[in-house]
């Protein structure tokens, strides 16, 4: 890596003792030798291990459920199912005010999406709790299923969650957020070239090197610690005192030392119902997910759609631009309305355009529910974005990279959420990399900078 | 047939924190009679080095060598609040939170040390070693040690701090969407050269050049691996990873890293990183938050390249080889 102290020195003082040194990592030993504590490192006298009963279905109707062989099951101490559960439908973002509650801890009724918990087994050895899952009996009636978001927005599309009543987030901007700036219209009207495409992603998984898990152990005075891998403490905590309707105080949350997240850990999926368990039974809980459920149940990051319009002129200058976005969420929201309003403030991407109109749309499907996950909002976004960039610059014949300082945003400039442009630095990035890539651009561009507009 | 040649490039920003603010955290600092200096957080650190990041911070702001200072993090029942690590966030909020307690317990600690020294507390400078010393007469001094064992067993103060940083909440407005989604945002610029076997639709990258402008590389030696990890895990996404090869049909998706696809030691890029600072205005010592943007250029990039070598765009996600063969075959057919 080499710092190229030479861009912003008029702005930058280097004259600190300990930022900017490259000090070693005081937990770099412990990792490396195998002496860090992690979470699954905890083992208590006495620990259950909980396993889940998952939905084999993409949509159905759940008409009975039959845990009587389970329960005879050598080592199984206690099944959990929706009636167990104090305050079963939730949702994680309504901490912040993001509902409606459109999620079941455990199914209760219903299954929106294939690997859908809907039976908890707790027993005294994962074995055991993983022989009795496989004997609670449920009585599935399948319903149709929609898995693609075009599919799911048409009138008489199955109703994927009936806690939105409609398949897609609802903003107070109506179906989707909007962003309004200049009139797309007439810069489409006025332009030489208009050109519209559209991008699509897979849902990938982030991959972590420890699985997603907790283990939770009775205080023995109606406290209860959580030892968990979260990326969220008190948000985790917040979340499960509202599903278990416990107060706060009795909830003690420790972990902080994480084997990855990437935004794989903040679903709060496993804390509550181990907490559950641990308080039903009065002993240790254990929750951890297999590589496979890390895999296929732990929510992946979402499946996107980005259709771009743009108008563009001969000269290189982008005078209308249009982006619409879909975020497949999957069959819950978690954390995907969030995702898709982020997509909203960050079209369209790092270029000055005098008209922009921007529509993004959280839509719900019956797949795996999508989440957070690194850049989520902006990382497909980005993919849609560069690659039409790309495909402008070959339209009107000119080099990929000036077609960029053309476009290029600096400071003061109106972003299409109305904020000024504050510390650009897109225009220095892309002269080091014409120089370091040798891929040379015109003078002029090299003699630009983000302060001054035409300087 | 052949092998094939092209270079993209993609350029990209990215914002710092919670998308529209509304995300506070909290720190606490303070000194024990051994001279060290604890910081109390509820942060998590997910492997990227927050603890590490948190002392320097913490060290710099006291002026004290980093190795003086402790993290303790992560236990609700003595860390204060902090709304999670994710969003780019934990650096520059809980960063801001460390030098706000830091520069408290500072101003403790320089009192003391004044009082013992017989002097202003304004007189006095760090200097960054463990001592404390008087402007322009620097044999006046104390160490840092000897301050905080006069202040617990002699001047009954406390040296100690609170820090909050806490960005106001945005609420876009309805029909124009105008908002606040972030106070500073980091910039990139990727350029990516690739091989493309026109016969197997096979792509190597050859090189990826990143230019990362992240406001201040607060440890350089993190920053980089950060950095190249996120490089790495651009060139996955882009070519490589699906937990649904062939959705609606799940019998495909991976369950285990024998199954699931993602690029081994022998398919990883000659990396080069690139940093520039321009120091963010209300970020800890000017730093931005990378973490998350440093995934994202290489996945453009890699596409543009793969259509500069074949000549075929493929906009879904991940180009596969059977989707360049199946492009390359239908431009054939045209």
């Amino acid at each position: 890596m080499d710092l190229r102290k030479s861009y912003f020195a008029d702005v930058r003082k280097d004259d600190l003792h300990e930022i900017g040194q490259p000090r070693p990592r005081s937990d770099s030993p412990g990792h490396v030798t195998g002496k860090t504590a992690f979470f699954a490192d905890r083992n208590f006298p006495g620990m259950l291990h909980l396993k889940m009963v998952r939905s084999p279905h993409h949509h159905a109707r759940i008409r009975s459920i039959d845990t009587s062989e389970a329960e005879k099951h050598p080592g199984v101490v206690k099944i959990l199912t929706a009636k167990d559960v104090p305050h079963n439908v939730y949702t994680i973002l309504i901490l912040i005010q993001i509902g409606p509650e459109d999620e079941t801890v455990l199914a209760d009724g219903k299954v929106r999406w294939k690997g859908e918990a809907v039976v908890a087994v707790l027993a005294e050895t994962e074995r055991a709790a993983q022989e009795a899952a496989a004997k609670v009996k449920v009585d599935y009636e399948v319903l149709p299923a929609v898995f693609d978001m075009e599919e799911a927005l048409k009138p008489g599309a199955p109703l994927v969650n009936e806690y939105h009543g409609q398949n897609y987030y609802l903003y107070d901007s109506g179906e989707c957020r909007k962003v309004r700036f200049g009139d797309v219209d007439a810069g489409f009207a006025a332009a030489d070239h208009v050109l519209e495409q559209s991008y699509q992603s897979s849902p990938i998984e982030h991959a972590p090197t420890e699985t997603t898990g907790c283990v939770v152990a009775p205080e023995g005075n109606d406290r209860f610690t959580c030892y968990t891998n979260t990326q969220a403490m008190f948000f985790t905590l917040d979340n499960a005192s509202i599903i278990l309707q416990m107060p706060g105080n009795k909830l003690h949350f420790v972990g902080g030392t994480v084997g990855g997240g990437f935004g794989g850990k903040v679903d709060v999926i496993v804390e509550p119902i181990a907490i559950l368990g641990a308080k039903l039974t009065g002993r240790p809980v254990s929750f951890i997910y297999s590589r496979e459920e890390e895999m296929q149940i732990s929510s992946p990051r979402a499946a996107e759609k980005v259709v771009i319009k743009d108008g563009v002129m001969k000269d290189g200058r982008i005078v209308a631009r249009k982006v619409t976005g879909y975020t497949d969420a999957g069959a819950y929201s978690r954390h995907s309305p969030y995702g898709a309003q982020k997509g909203a403030g960050h079209y369209p991407g790092p270029y000055t355009i005098p008209n922009v109109w921007i529509d993004t749309y959280c839509v719900y499907t019956n797949r795996t529910p999508s989440s957070a996950m690194r850049g989520f909002g902006v990382t497909i976004g980005d993919f849609a974005l560069e690659v039409q960039m790309d495909k402008l610059a070959r339209l009107i014949g000119m080099d990929p990279l000036e077609f960029r300082f053309i476009n290029a945003y600096r400071d003061g400039d109106m972003k299409a959420h109305r904020q000024p442009t504050e510390g650009a630095a897109l225009i220095e990035c892309m002269q080091e990399a014409s120089r370091a890539a040798n891929w040379p651009v015109a003078e002029k561009f090299m003699a630009i900078s983000s302060y001054v507009k035409g300087a | 047939m052949a092998i094939r040649l092209g270079r993209g490039v993609a350029a990209i920003n990215y914002p710092t924190g919670m998308n529209l603010g509304g995300d506070p955290t909290q720190a606490l600092v303070h000194s024990t009679p051994t001279g060290n200096f604890m910081v109390t957080l509820s942060s998590v650190d997910l492997g990227q080095g927050m603890k590490q990041i948190m002392a320097q911070i913490c060290a710099e702001t006291i002026g004290v060598p980093t190795d003086r200072v402790v993290v303790d993090t992560a236990d609700t029942d003595t860390g204060p609040h902090c709304m999670g690590t994710f969003a780019s966030r934990g650096t520059h909020r809980a960063g801001n939170a460390v030098i706000q307690a830091a520069k408290e317990a500072r101003q403790v600690m320089l009192e003391v040390a004044a009082e013992e020294l017989e002097v202003n507390a304004s007189d006095l400078e760090t200097d960054g070693q463990g001592n404390i010393l008087v402007k322009g007469a620097p044999q006046k001094s104390i160490s840092i040690f000897d301050v905080a064992l006069s202040a617990h067993f002699k001047r009954g103060r406390s040296i100690s701090g609170r820090g909050m940083f806490l960005i106001p909440r945005s609420y876009p407005e309805k029909e124009t969407g105008a908002m606040k989604p972030s106070t500073c945002y980091a910039h990139a610029c990727t350029v990516a050269e690739v091989e493309v076997d026109d016969e197997t639709g096979e792509v190597t990258v050859l090189t990826v050049k990143n230019i990362f402008e992240i406001g201040r590389a607060l440890n350089p030696k993190m920053v980089e691996q950060q950095l190249v990890g996120g490089s790495w895990m651009g060139i996955s996404h882009a070519l490589y990873e699906t937990t649904e090869p062939y959705y609606p049909n799940r019998d495909h998706g991976g369950t285990d890293f024998n199954q699931y696809l993602m690029p081994g030691p022998g398919d990883l890029a000659e990396t080069e990183i690139i940093v520039l600072e321009r120091p963010s205005a209300d970020g800890p010592y000017g730093a931005k938050g990378p973490g998350e943007m440093c995934a994202n250029p290489q996945i453009p990039a890699v596409a543009n390249a793969v259509f500069d070598a074949v000549g075929v765009r493929i906009d879904t996600l991940p180009i596969t080889p059977e989707r360049i063969l199946r492009a390359l075959k239908a431009q054939a057919a045209n």
